[in-house]
C-alpha cells in the first residue's frame, strides 16, 4: 500500500485535522482584531464546513479496506458511525457559536475538531496500540475542552477530575492492553480473538478483560466508573459538556462493542460467524458487563431524582443510557450492533439539544438549577417545546428516536438470549427503569410547562442561530422516531455487509 | 376512511400549535371541529360497517392501511377496523366533542389545551385501530404524556401529585406490556409485530403462564383492575372537567381494550388459567369501588370510585369468556364512557366551576337544585343510567354481562348483584345530598353559609351555557339511543367475535 492510497482512505481524518490547522491560523492571523463573536462564526463556518467535506467525501468514495492489519478499517459501518460522528460535531460547533466564555475562539474550535479526528480514527481501528493512541487523542483534547472556561472555577475543577480519573483508566486499559498482547501475541483484534478461543477461564485473561472494561466503563461513564461524569457535566462549557456527552459517548461505545466483540469473541468466531450464542465468549466477559450495566441503569436513574441542577440530571440519565447501551454491548449480534449504533447517535443527536436548551436558559436566566426553568414555555414557547421534545425522547416515549433506540435494543437483547430468553431479566430491569426515568424527565418539563413564572421574568432572547440549531436537532429527533428506516436502513445494510 | 380520525386530530394539534396566541374563542372552534369530524368519521364508519356487515356477513374485519414501516423488525404500519374497533372510535369521538363542549370556558392557555387534548385523543384513535402490536404501543404511549400535562396545568386538588400518580401508574402498566411485547415477539419467532400473525402462533403454555398475567396487568391498571386502580380516582379529582371526562370516558377503555386485544388475544392458555384470578379481582372491584364511593365526602371522588366499580364490570365481562359476556363488556365500555362523561361534566363543570367546592357537606346546605335546575335534572338522569335503569345504555350492557357471568360462574355473579345494590346508595346518597339537600331557611341559607366557608356562594352563579346544555344533551340522547336500541352498537360487536381473531375464544368454550 503507497501513501496516496493511504491519504485517501484516511481522507476525511486528514480534511478535519487539516481545516483545525486552518481554523487555528486563520484566527491567528486574520481575525485576531475581530469582536469575538464574528471570531466564532467564522472560524466554525470554516469547521462546518471541514466537516461537511469529510461527510461528502464518505458518501461519495466507494474504497473499502483494511489498512495495516486492523490499523486502519474503512468499510460501511464504520463510515456510518464517522458520519454521525460529524453531524454531532457540526451540532457541537453550531451551538458554541454564540458562547462568550473565551475569547480563544480559534483553539477552542481545533480542539473539538482534534477530538472529532480521535474519535474518527478510533471508530476505524481494529488494533488494540491504535485504539490506544486515539483513545489518548480524544481523551487529551476533550480535558482541554473542559478547562476551557478559565473564569469558572468550576470547569478548573471538572477538568481536574475528568483527568485524573481519565489518566488513571487509561492506565487500566494500557496495562489490560498489554495483558491481552501478551496473551493474545498480536494488536490485531481477530487475531486475539483467534488465539484466546481455547483458552478457556484463564485467571490471567479475566484480570486483562476486567482491566478492558474498566478503561472504556470510564469513558462511557458507567457505575462504578461514573464519578467524573456529573461534575464534568456540571462545570464545563457547554458545547464542551453535550459533545462529551454525545460524541464521545458514540465513539467509545462503538470500540467498546468492537473490541468485546470481536478480540473476545472467544469460540464464537472460530465457529459461527453472526450465531446470537452470546454466552460463548472467551473468558465470559458477558456476566461483569452485565452487572456494569444493571448497577448503571439502577444508580443512575435513582440519582438522576434527587438532582436540582438540571446539567447533572442529564449527567446521571446519561449514566442510566450508558446503562442500556451496555446491554446492546452484552447481546452481541447483528440487530444489537444496528441498535447500539443507532442508539448511541439518536442519544448524542437528543442530549446535544438538551444542552443547547440548558445553554439558552442560563444565559437567559444566570443558572441552571430546575427552579431557573420554571414557567419557560411562557418566556421561550419554541425552545421549551424543543426541550419536551428531547426530555419526551430520553425518557423513550414514542413517536421519539429515543423510544426506537430502547425498542430496538431491548428487542435485540431478548432475542440474543432465545430460545431461553436470557437476557430478559436485564431488559425487566431496564423497562423498569425507564419507567422510573420518566419521573425525573416530568420534573424538568413540570417546570418548563406547570409552574408559575417569576413576577419579573420576561421573554427570553433565543440566539437566532441556537433557535434554528434547535428546531432542525428536535425535528431529527421527531423524524428518525417516527421513520427509523431513515437510519435503521443503510445500518443494517452496513452492518451486514462488515459480516457480524 | 377510518384512519383520517387519527391524522385529523394530529393536524388539530399542528394548526393549534401555530394559533397566534391569546385567541382562545379561535382555538377552541380548531378543537371543536377537529373532534366533530373525528365523530362524523366515527358515525360513518359505524353505518358503514353495519351494512357491509349484513350484506355479506363474511367480512368482519375492514383493512384500512397495511404498509411496511420498519423492515428491519417486521413493523407494519397496519390500521384496520372490526366492530370493537369502531364502536370504540364512536365513544371517542363522542368523548371528544363533548368535552371540548365542556371545557369551553377555558381561557388561560387554551391553545396549549386543546392541542394536548387533540393529541391525547390521536393517540387514542391509533390505539383503537392499530392491528399492529408495535403501532399500537406507539399510540398507547402517545396518550399517556398530554394527559399529564392537562392535570398539572389545568387541574385542580393536588393536580401535581394526582397527574404524576397517573402518568407513572400509565407508565409502569405500559412497561409491563412493553416486556410482555419483546418477549411474545421473540418467543413466536415470526418477524412481525402483526396482531393477526401473533395471534395465530399458539405460545407454550409455561410462557403464556407468565406472560398473560404481565400483559393483562399492564393494561388493566389503566383500566382500573382493583388492586391497581389507586391512580383512577386521584387523577380523576385532580383533572379539569374535559380531562376526567376523557379519563373516565375513553383512556379506562384504553387499558380494557388492550387487556382483550391483546393480552387475551395471545396467550388464550394463560387465560383460561387465570380467568378466575382475574375475575375475583374484577367483583372485588365492582364491590370495593362501589363501598368506597358510598363514603365519600368529595362529590367527584363518589364519581371516580364508580368509575372504578363501572370498569370492574367491563373487565368481569371479558372474564366471562362467552360472546354474551364479552359483547356485554364492549357495549358497558361504550356505556361507561358516555355516561360517566356525564357524570363528570355536571360535578366538574357544572357545579364545582359555579360553587367552588366539590363537599358533599357544603353543597348539602346550598339547595342547587333551586340554584342550577339543570344541572339537576342531569345528574339525575344521569344517575339512573348510571345505577342500571332500562332504557339507559348501562343497562343494556351490564345486564349482558350479568347473563354471561351466571354462565360462567354463578357464585361470583350473586356477588355482582350486591354491587349493584351499592351502586344504587351511592349513587342515590351524592344525588340527594349534591342537590336536594335541606336548607333551613330556603335558598337564603348559602348566603349565610358564605361568610364561614370561604368562596362558596351560590348568589351569583352563573347559569348553565349553552354548550354544557348541547354537551348534557349529546350524551343522555346518545345512553338513551343505545339504551333503546342497543343493537345498533350489539349488530358491529357481536359479529366481530366471529373474526379469525377470536378463534381463541371458540377454542376455550
Amino acid at each position: 500500500m503507497n501513501y496516496l492510497e493511504l491519504l485517501k482512505l484516511a481522507l476525511p481524518e486528514t480534511i478535519i485535522a487539516v481545516m483545525a490547522l486552518v481554523v487555528l491560523a486563520v484566527d491567528l492571523v486574520a481575525l485576531h482584531e475581530l469582536e469575538r463573536r464574528f471570531r466564532f462564526i467564522i472560524g466554525g463556518m470554516i469547521a462546518c464546513l471541514g466537516c461537511a467535506g469529510a461527510i461528502v467525501w464518505m458518501l461519495i468514495s466507494s474504497s473499502d479496506a483494511n489498512a495495516f492489519g486492523g490499523m486502519l478499517v474503512v468499510d460501511p459501518l464504520t463510515k456510518f458511525v464517522k458520519i454521525a460522528l460529524l453531524v454531532l460535531t457540526i451540532l457541537t460547533i453550531l451551538l458554541s457559536m454564540e458562547s462568550d466564555f473565551t475569547d480563544h475562539a480559534g483553539e477552542y474550535l481545533a480542539l473539538i475538531l482534534f477530538a472529532a479526528v480521535g474519535m474518527m480514527f478510533l471508530v476505524s481501528a481494529e488494533d488494540i496500540l491504535m485504539i490506544f493512541i486515539a483513545l489518548e487523542l480524544t481523551s487529551l483534547s476533550l480535558y482541554i475542552l473542559t478547562a476551557f472556561n478559565k473564569r469558572d472555577i468550576k470547569s478548573a475543577e471538572a477538568s481536574l477530575k475528568y483527568f485524573l480519573f481519565g489518566g488513571m483508566s487509561a492506565a487500566f486499559t494500557l496495562f489490560g492492553l498489554s495483558l491481552v498482547y501478551g496473551l493474545g501475541g498480536s494488536t490485531n483484534l481477530r487475531e486475539i480473538a483467534t488465539a484466546l478461543a481455547d483458552k478457556g477461564l484463564d485467571p490471567l485473561l479475566m484480570v486483562a478483560i476486567v482491566m478492558v472494561v474498566i478503561g472504556f466503563g470510564f469513558k462511557v461513564a458507567a457505575v462504578p466508573f461514573h464519578l467524573w461524569a456529573p461534575d464534568a457535566y456540571q462545570g464545563a462549557p457547554t458545547p464542551s459538556a453535550a459533545f462529551i456527552a454525545s460524541g464521545s459517548k458514540v465513539a467509545s461505545f462503538f470500540i467498546f462493542a468492537k473490541v468485546m466483540a470481536i478480540g473476545f469473541a472467544g469460540e464464537q468466531l472460530t465457529q459461527v460467524q453472526g450465531s446470537a450464542a452470546w454466552h460463548n465468549y472467551a473468558g465470559g466477559w458477558v456476566p461483569v458487563i452485565a452487572m456494569v450495566a444493571a448497577l448503571s441503569m439502577i444508580l443512575g436513574n435513582l440519582a438522576a431524582i434527587v438532582q436540582s441542577s438540571v446539567r447533572r440530571l442529564i449527567a446521571y440519565s446519561a449514566i442510566a443510557h450508558a446503562g442500556y447501551m451496555l446491554i446492546a454491548v452484552l447481546s452481541h449480534n447483528a440487530d444489537s450492533l444496528a441498535s447500539l449504533v443507532y442508539y448511541a447517535a439518536t442519544y448524542g443527536v437528543t442530549t446535544i439539544g438538551a444542552f443547547g436548551v440548558v445553554a439558552v436558559v442560563e444565559q437567559g436566566t444566570g443558572g441552571e438549577k430546575l427552579s431557573d426553568f420554571a414557567g419557560l414555555s411562557r418566556r421561550a414557547p419554541v425552545v421549551s417545546f424543543c426541550m419536551l421534545i428531547f426530555m419526551l425522547s430520553l425518557a423513550g416515549i414514542p413517536p421519539l428516536a429515543g423510544f426506537f433506540g430502547k425498542f430496538y435494543v431491548f428487542t435485540a437483547a431478548v432475542k440474543s438470549g432465545a430460545p431461553d430468553l436470557g437476557l430478559l431479566w436485564l431488559v425487566i430491569l431496564a423497562v423498569g427503569m425507564s419507567a422510573v426515568s420518566l419521573y425525573y424527565y416530568l420534573q424538568v418539563l413540570k417546570q418548563i410547562y406547570v409552574a408559575p413564572v417569576g413576577a419579573d421574568a420576561g421573554a427570553i432572547k433565543v440566539p437566532v442561530l441556537t433557535q434554528i440549531v434547535l428546531i432542525l436537532v428536535a425535528a431529527g429527533v421527531v423524524v428518525f422516531g417516527c421513520a427509523p428506516n431513515l437510519l435503521l436502513g443503510p445500518l443494517t445494510e452496513a452492518v451486514k455487509g462488515v459480516g457480524f | 376512511m377510518l384512519a383520517w380520525t387519527i391524522y385529523i386530530s394530529f393536524l388539530g394539534v399542528l394548526v393549534l400549535m401555530l394559533l397566534p396566541k391569546g385567541n382562545a374563542a379561535l382555538a377552541r372552534g380548531v378543537a371543536l371541529l377537529t373532534a366533530l369530524i373525528g365523530l362524523g368519521i366515527g358515525i360513518a364508519g359505524l353505518v358503514q360497517y353495519s351494512s357491509a356487515n349484513t350484506a355479506d356477513g363474511a367480512k368482519r374485519i375492514v383493512e384500512v392501511a397495511n404498509p411496511e414501516w420498519i423492515p428491519s423488525l417486521g413493523i407494519h404500519y397496519h390500521l384496520a377496523a372490526d366492530g370493537i374497533s369502531i364502536t370504540l372510535v364512536l365513544l371517542t369521538g363522542l368523548a371528544a366533542v363533548a368535552g371540548i363542549l365542556f371545557s369551553w370556558n377555558i381561557e388561560s392557555r387554551a391553545k396549549e389545551f386543546f392541542a394536548f387534548y387533540l393529541a391525547l385523543i390521536g393517540g387514542v384513535y391509533g390505539v383503537f385501530l392499530s392491528f399492529d402490536l408495535f403501532l399500537l404501543f406507539v399510540f398507547y404511549e402517545i396518550a399517556i404524556v398530554p394527559k399529564y400535562f392537562i392535570i398539572a396545568i389545568w387541574g385542580s386538588t393536588r393536580r401535581e401529585y394526582g397527574a404524576m400518580k397517573l402518568a407513572l401508574y400509565s407508565f409502569v402498566g405500559s412497561a409491563m406490556v412493553l416486556v410482555g411485547l419483546i418477549a411474545a415477539y421473540v418467543v413466536s419467532g415470526a418477524h412481525s409485530f402483526d396482531l393477526t400473525d401473533l395471534a395465530k402462533y399458539s405460545y407454550p403454555q409455561s410462557f403464556q403462564m407468565w406472560a398473560f398475567p404481565v400483559v393483562f396487568i399492564g393494561f388493566a391498571i389503566l383500566a382500573g383492575m382493583w388492586p391497581f386502580h389507586t391512580w383512577a380516582p386521584t387523577g380523576h379529582v385532580a383533572a379539569p372537567t374535559a380531562a376526567s371526562m376523557l379519563l373516565a370516558g375513553v383512556v379506562m377503555k384504553l387499558g380494557a381494550y388492550g387487556c382483550l386485544r391483546v393480552a387475551m388475544t395471545l396467550f388464550p392458555d394463560g387465560l383460561a388459567a387465570w380467568k378466575y384470578f382475574f375475575a375475583i379481582l374484577a367483583i372485588i372491584g365492582i364491590v370495593y369501588g362501589a363501598m368506597v364511593a358510598l363514603v365519600q365526602k368529595d362529590f367527584k371522588f363518589v364519581i371516580g370510585y364508580s368509575s372504578v366499580s363501572h370498569m370492574g364490570f367491563v373487565l368481569l365481562g371479558l372474564m366471562t369468556l362467552n360472546t354474551i359476556g364479552l359483547s356485554g363488556a364492549v357495549l358497558q365500555m361504550f356505556s361507561h364512557g358516555v355516561i360517566a362523561g356525564l357524570l363528570f361534566a355536571v360535578v366538574g363543570r357544572m357545579v364545582y366551576e359555579r360553587t367552588h367546592t366539590r363537599e358533599l357537606d357544603v353543597l348539602q346546605t346550598m339547595g342547587l337544585v333551586k340554584v342550577i335546575p339543570f344541572a339537576a335534572v342531569t345528574f339525575v338522569i344521569a344517575s339512573m343510567a348510571s345505577m342500571g335503569l332500562p332504557g339507559f345504555s348501562g343497562f343494556a350492557a351490564e345486564f349482558q354481562i350479568i347473563i354471561g357471568a351466571w354462565q360462567a360462574f354463578p357464585t361470583l355473579a350473586v356477588i355482582t348483584g350486591l354491587g349493584i345494590l351499592i351502586g344504587v346508595a351511592y349513587t342515590l346518597r351524592a344525588m340527594i345530598k349534591a342537590f336536594f339537600g335541606e336548607t333551613a331557611e330556603g335558598a337564603a341559607a348559602p348566603v349565610s353559609h358564605e361568610s364561614s366557608a370561604g368562596e362558596h356562594h351560590t348568589d351569583h352563579c352563573p347559569p348553565i351555557s349553552f354548550p354544557e346544555k348541547l354537551g348534557a344533551v349529546l350524551l343522555i340522547g346518545v345512553s338513551l339511543l343505545i339504551g333503546l336500541f342497543p343493537s345498533l352498537l350489539l349488530n358491529v360487536i357481536k359479529p366481530s367475535f366471529e373474526s379469525p381473531l377470536f378463534d381463541w375464544l371458540r377454542r376455550l368454550q
